[in-house]
């Protein structure tokens, strides 16, 4: 009712492209507590089911010379695990399960909210920020603990001449704090803006003239999404090596 | 839902959205409506520690068993199969060897075959050719003593017909008158 009264207002077109992002309760109730049931919940556990099915039903032959789905899981272990080892370093690679995970949940998502009508929970910056958090928190931890007041000397570029030093460091602090924020912007930013872009292109469908550049524009979109939600996790999970990295190794 | 009244503000275009209180309320951005976030954060932490545990106690493992069970099978069998190969090229060394000992062995016996019938051939020949000498010479003698008595023949014969021929001619030789004019004839 409510998108009746605002179509009339626009005159026929309809748009609603940030609809889709609306949080609601699965069933009924108006306020949204903590532990309420949302759409969130339930992409999220499909997430989760998507996870299992492929990692662990997928591989449960254990066989030798792989079955299809098992060769997908092993493909995936292999992806994230070479990345951890190329960009990290070996000793990175107790890190592994941790980094596996934030990519094999952004994957997915990422996956699943471009299956129509679905919802995208990593089009959140409640769920963005929170990933980000958490690689920004393990990884200044882990800076601290594994080189002590050592680790910074990240800020200290000691290769710098020394009057530029001082300059450098506040750079490099700031940098370092912006991280979490560009980490998190980019990630849910471009899901949110191309699954945007496609239900405005979709609320053009309505003018039949207009209809068959609107959908082949929508389907132009479709393809770069998936690309998208592809490159959007290797980036976050890249990024994350690399700020690992970082951390296990502070000089420049 | 009150404090996002300004964020509506701004967008316009969702502003009459704002106006419907009763559905879910959103604010020109969905993303930006704080009251959800707690809701969004715990289940995002729920979904988290649930598939880090799935991948870390379950998968993860598994695969990494998997891969290296693959891994060292393939290893074992890089290894077996160059063994092998070893094995063969060995074999192969060995035949060529054994071949190369045959040869050299027939090559000796048809040399040494050859040398004894040579000796053997030489002896006979030389045999042969001492028993025609001597046959030669016994030849050569028999044909010396028949021409000898071929000659004595002739004499003869001569001596006769000649005392013959003088007989019919009416006159009367002596044996030794006959013989030396014959003799005379004979070498002249």
């Amino acid at each position: 009712m409510a998108s009746e009264a605002h179509g009339a207002e626009t005159g026929g077109l309809v748009f609603h492209p940030m609809d889709q992002f609306i949080v609601k309760p699965l069933f009924g109730g108006d306020t949204i507590e903590w532990y309420t049931i949302t759409n969130v919940t339930l992409w999220m556990a499909i997430a989760v089911l998507a996870v299992i099915a492929m990692m662990v039903l997928g591989t449960s032959r254990r066989a030798m010379i792989p079955s299809r789905s098992q060769s997908v899981g092993e493909l995936a272990y292999g992806f994230v695990y070479k990345m951890v080892e190329d960009v990290a370093g070996k000793d990175a690679l107790k890190f592994f399960p941790y980094i596996m995970t934030l990519f094999m949940f952004i994957v997915f998502a990422n996956f699943l909210g471009l299956i129509p009508m679905s919802f995208t929970t990593t089009s959140h910056f409640a769920v963005t920020v929170v990933l980000a958090l958490l690689v920004f928190l393990t990884v200044t931890i882990v800076g601290f603990v594994k080189n002590g007041v050592g680790f910074l000397g990240l800020f200290w570029v000691s290769s710098a001449p020394l009057a530029l030093r001082p300059i450098l460091a506040v750079i490099e602090l700031i940098s370092y704090f912006v991280r979490p924020v560009s980490h998190s912007i980019r990630l849910a930013g471009n899901v949110m803006a191309g699954h945007a872009v496609i239900k405005v292109f979709a609320g053009f469908a309505a003018i039949a003239v207009v209809s068959p550049v609107s959908v082949v524009a929508i389907t132009a979109m479709y393809g770069l999404e998936v690309l998208v939600a592809f490159i959007q996790a290797y980036v976050f999970t890249i990024l994350t090596c690399v700020y690992l990295k970082d951390a296990l190794h502070p000089s420049h | 839902m009150a404090t996002e009244t300004h964020e509506a503000a701004e967008h316009a275009a969702e502003a009459a959205q704002a106006a419907h209180e009763a559905a879910a309320s959103a604010p020109g951005m969905p993303q930006l409506d704080f009251t959800n976030w707690g809701n969004q954060i715990f289940w995002l932490l729920v979904t988290l520690v649930v598939i880090y545990f799935v991948l870390s106690r379950i998968a993860l493992p598994r695969i990494a068993a998997v891969l290296a069970e693959r891994q060292g099978t393939i290893t074992n069998d890089i290894a077996k199969a160059e063994e092998l190969k070893a094995k063969a090229v060995e074999a192969e060394e060995a035949y060529n060897k054994a071949l190369a000992e045959a040869r050299a062995e027939a090559q000796r016996i048809a040399a040494e075959t050859k040398a004894a019938m040579q000796a053997e051939l030489d002896a006979a020949t030389a045999k042969a050719d001492a028993d025609i000498a001597v046959k030669l010479t016994e030849s050569e003698k028999a044909i010396g003593e028949i021409r000898a008595s071929a000659l004595d023949s002739i004499k003869d014969v001569a001596n006769d017909t000649a005392a013959e021929i003088i007989a019919a001619l009416g006159s009367e030789a002596d044996a030794k008158t006959v013989d030396a004019a014959v003799a005379a004839r004979i070498k002249g």
